[in-house]
């Protein structure tokens, strides 16, 4: 099974890399940019009976390492 | 006076924080493996800053998986000072012994410069002796940020150890070198015996730094 898990930073929390990625784009020519997040994606392959299982494993595996939840949101796909 | 100074791979700092204690106590502290899983009795126990794990997913993240963390945080909860400087303070936010986050520096860049700070609360047993105390930052991600609910509790509970200040103790935007919120540049635990600071005091420690201000800091600990 493969997951796939976005992290990215709470909607409240200032994204300075975001800001900068934004005004590059915008200097090249794509003014019509509103905003721009940036953040991580991790894939994980896993051995797991089904996907339930799967996905509440990953959801620990967020919480216990890989989002800082003061911070970050994540989403977390199965296939 | 027993001391312990944790070390993980990447860390830089631990033998200027060992000298710095040798030098101000006159105790060799013991240096201590990552991978060990426990401490002796112990006075104080420093993480110190480096780069441990080359900042792989967060700074600190990794370390604090570590397996001598498990005592560190045990440790803690009994009461015995911890000091993390830098990554170190990093480490002990990702291990959960301190609240909040440390966010890349607003302006983008590695700052590495001297600032001043000086402590809101000044009863604790680090920051008793310091008045307004020059010392080095050297550190990319050191923009200090809480909830506000979070923040309102460090405040309620004198949890801010160290704000970025100006020469005359001022405290302001133009003084915060990082973005950090509320200038904050150092935070305690609820029991005041946990301290994350992101200010190097072991490279202000002795003549030869140029600066001897961060000496306060472990002469508040190990006298």
């Amino acid at each position: 099974m493969l997951a796939k898990i976005y992290i990215t930073l709470k909607k409240d929390v200032l994204d300075p890399q975001g800001s900068v990625i934004a005004n590059s784009l915008k200097s090249l020519g794509f003014n019509n940019i509103e905003d721009v997040r940036q953040g991580k994606y991790i894939e994980i392959k896993l051995d797991s009976e089904n996907e339930e299982s799967a996905n509440k494993q990953i959801n620990e595996m967020c919480e216990k390492l890989l989002a800082n939840l003061v911070i970050e949101d994540y989403k977390v796909e199965i296939d | 006076m027993k001391s312990h100074v944790i070390v993980f791979p990447g860390s830089n700092c631990d033998r200027d924080v060992a000298v710095a204690i040798k030098n101000i106590s006159g105790h060799q502290p013991q240096m201590i493996w990552h991978k060990e899983t426990s401490i002796n009795q112990s006075d104080l126990i420093v993480v110190p800053g480096g780069f441990s794990y080359g900042d792989y997913l967060r700074c600190g993240a990794m370390a604090s998986t570590s397996p001598i963390m498990q005592d560190v945080v045990k440790k803690a909860k009994e009461g015995v000072p911890v000091l993390g400087i830098c990554n170190g303070f990093q480490i002990l936010i990702e291990s959960g012994l301190l609240d909040g986050a440390l966010m890349r520096n607003s302006s983008l860049s590695f700052i590495c410069r001297d600032i001043l700070i000086k402590p809101k609360n000044q009863s604790s047993v680090f920051t008793k002796k310091t008045q307004v105390a020059k010392m080095p930052i050297a550190h990319n991600e050191g923009n200090f940020f809480v909830t506000s609910e979070q923040l309102k509790k460090i405040q309620d509970n004198d949890q801010i150890a160290f704000q970025y200040c100006d020469e005359n103790g001022n405290v302001s935007e133009h003084s915060n070198p990082n973005g950090s919120l509320e200038n904050i540049a150092g935070i305690l635990n609820e029991n005041k015996n946990v301290l994350g600071m992101m200010p190097h005091p072991e490279r202000a420690a002795e003549l030869a730094h140029g600066c001897e201000d961060g000496k306060t800091i472990f002469e508040s600990i190990l006298n």
